[in-house]
């Protein structure tokens, strides 16, 4: 009887594929991709291949449920490993930091710039109101971040802040630094993820940085102390602040994909510059880490300001040219 | 009667429709994947959570042993600020670019992540999705943490909690069951499917009960009339009576043979004391009249569709 039916010689005909890649996927499933052998990894695709063909097949011959619902989830389950996430960790690094952060950055480098410019305007503003009224500062500058240094401050003390080295034991340095790493990049990408709420706690929280590092200016100029501050924030601040400033507005690519999605829907625009926005926040915590670096053991050993701004003015040569000179050559063909 | 409905039913019920998505492969191929229960992925998480937080204690401790406990020093601070960070912020990035989507809370939940489109899942998916966490899990956990005061301040720090909470509780207020990292990564999670290969009903050669049947079935010969009583849907649900083990099966099958009987009005060979027999002779031959039907493009879901053509 059975002999008349198609479906069960099809099934007699290719089980033996579908059983074999069976075996494979749960070997994978189970040990990793890496346990089979390379001959296995090369029938991988044939046997998937073959099988997903006896899906299409089957669905339009095949009336046994059980073999449909079988190939359905072989096919899945081979789907997964074929298309997976795959590539070495090695070649995925060199290729984020050769193309894909710097293509990122430069191709939303007008939302880059949003972002700096509020950090920017901030610092503009927390300066000329610290600058007109001494008690403004109390409001910027949380107690715990303030180290001691307000308004009411001794000139000499604000000064030992910058300059002090007495306390430059090494396990105060590094544990200094590596809590300034992770402190900021959590705040880097918060304010990243923070821009899938519409954007406004991003732009605040960028205008608020900027306003921070006004007042504490405001009242080390009050002091005639303003460039040796500079010197102090920026030898490690140029790659902070760019890298926050980054963070920043990769938030403000998520907003703007959901206020202002144009032809796509609000759903795949997200999906489209969402990835985009996320390399450049990995980006920036790679930065911050070096940052992190700077400021944690550079800046407390180099007491000199004009090497303090040097390291500046080289630091941030260094991110220009490399965000505009590999920004500009890695075209964006994958995503669109 | 009540055994028949039970036996009918469990085959229908085992698959919740409105979790089904389809996925068309690059080959062109729809694959339909079953949505992973939110139920399932908080419990997930909280087990990945579990895990970050036992393997930094477990660190420390190797750290304080291995320096030699705390006078040993200078590192050991910042080795255990920089553990923490990299396990919180990478854990989840890193095992789901290493295990295709899956981190050992999914692996034991059996979910995954996959790419939405159906295209290969990017690492810049899974690290965006990642990030969002942040903004998902870190910040209402941190505010719970952080939270209280008096006064104006625990009215600041209730609304800041509601507020992050809408985006924890995000997968509840859409049918994709999307977080806002899903979203902006273009990903969703899915059920692992299982799969398991049964033998053919209509083989004769298959072991266990339905050996034999097979054999004896060839004595039942049905018409046209008689299979065109039944449609695709029907044909299914007697595969799975006929699949069914346990003790309750075989009275099952008599019941639903006694059915059928009636139903196409069987007047041939006596089935009453072989109703396995029957059932499979049936089987086979209602399998074979509605694929030959199908070849020809007319494809009769149950038996309340209308038969057209092919007569």
């Amino acid at each position: 009887m059975e002999a008349g039916l198609k479906s069960y010689k099809f099934r007699k005909d290719r089980e033996a594929t579908w059983v074999e890649l069976d075996a494979l996927v749960a070997q994978a499933e189970k040990k990793g991709v890496k346990s089979l052998s390379a001959e296995e990894m090369m029938r991988l695709p044939n046997l998937y291949r073959a099988t997903l063909s006896s899906l299409s097949v089957a669905r339009s011959i095949s009336l046994d449920l059980n073999v449909v619902r079988y190939l359905e989830s072989l096919c899945a389950r081979a789907y997964f490993f074929i298309y997976g996430a795959r590539s070495t960790l090695r070649d995925a690094i060199s290729e984020f930091f050769l193309v894909s952060f710097p293509g990122a950055v430069w191709n939303a480098r007008w939302h880059m710039m949003l972002s700096l410019g509020l950090l920017i305007l901030g610092i503009l503003v927390g300066y000329l109101l610290v600058g007109q009224n001494a008690d403004w500062y109390y409001s910027f500058i949380p107690q715990e971040l303030a180290g001691g240094r307000s308004p009411t401050s001794t000139t000499e003390a604000l000064r030992g802040v910058i300059y002090d080295s007495e306390e430059t034991a090494a396990e105060t340095l590094s544990a200094f630094a590596s809590f300034l790493f992770s402190h900021n990049s959590m705040v880097a990408m918060l304010s990243f993820a923070l821009g899938f709420a519409l954007g406004i706690p991003t732009i605040l929280l960028m205008f608020y940085n900027g306003l921070t590092i006004g007042a504490l200016t405001s009242l080390y100029a009050s002091r005639g102390l303003g460039w040796d501050l500079w010197g102090w924030l920026l030898i490690h601040g140029v790659t902070e602040l760019l890298a926050i400033a980054l963070c920043g507005g990769a938030g403000i690519i998520l907003a703007s994909s959901l206020v202002v999605p144009g032809q796509y829907s609000r759903l795949e625009m997200l999906a489209r510059n969402g990835k985009r926005a996320g390399q450049i926040v990995i980006g920036a915590v790679a930065m911050l880490f070096f940052a992190a670096l700077l400021e944690g053991f550079a800046r407390q050993l180099i007491n000199d300001i004009s090497v303090r701004y040097t390291i500046a003015f080289l630091s941030g040569a260094f991110w220009l040219s490399y965000f505009i000179g590999l920004g500009r050559k890695a075209k964006y063909g994958r995503q669109s | 009667m009540a055994g028949k409905a039970e036996g009918i039913n469990a085959n229908t019920t085992y698959i919740d429709k409105r979790a089904i998505r389809e996925v068309v492969t690059p080959e062109g191929v729809a694959l339909r994947l079953q949505l992973a229960d939110r139920g399932e992925r908080a419990v997930a998480v909280i087990l990945d959570l579990v895990f970050i937080f036992l393997s930094i204690i477990a660190l420390v401790i190797g750290i304080v042993l291995f320096v030699g406990g705390f006078g040993g020093g200078s590192v050991f601070l910042p080795l255990v600020i920089l553990i923490s960070f990299a396990f919180r912020s990478f854990y989840f990035m890193f095992f789901e670019l290493r295990w295709h989507g899956q981190t050992p809370g999914k692996r034991i939940l059996g979910i995954r992540v996959v790419s939405r489109s159906g295209g290969s899942l990017q690492a810049d998916a899974i690290i965006v999705r990642n990030l969002m966490r942040e903004l998902e899990l870190f910040l209402p956990m941190t505010l719970l943490l952080g939270g209280g005061g008096y006064g104006d301040e625990a009215w600041a720090s209730l609304l800041s909690i509601l507020w992050a909470c809408v985006f924890l509780f995000l997968p509840f207020f859409n049918k994709d069951r999307l977080r806002a990292g899903d979203i902006v990564a273009g990903t969703w999670v899915i059920a692992t499917p299982k799969s398991a290969l049964l033998p053919d009903v209509a083989d004769d050669r298959r072991d266990g009960i339905g050996g034999r049947d097979v054999q004896l079935a060839a004595q039942y010969r049905f018409t046209r009339k008689q299979l065109g009583a039944y449609g695709i849907y029907e044909l299914q649900t007697l595969e799975h009576v006929l699949r069914q083990k346990g003790p309750d099966s075989r009275n099952v099958r008599a019941v639903v043979a006694e059915r059928i009987g009636k139903k196409i009005g069987w007047e041939g060979p006596e089935y009453k004391t072989e109703p396995e027999a029957f059932l499979q002779g049936f089987y086979t031959a209602l399998r074979q009249h509605l694929e030959t039907k199908m070849l020809f493009g007319v494809k009769r879901r149950s038996k309340h569709d209308k038969e057209k053509g092919g007569r």
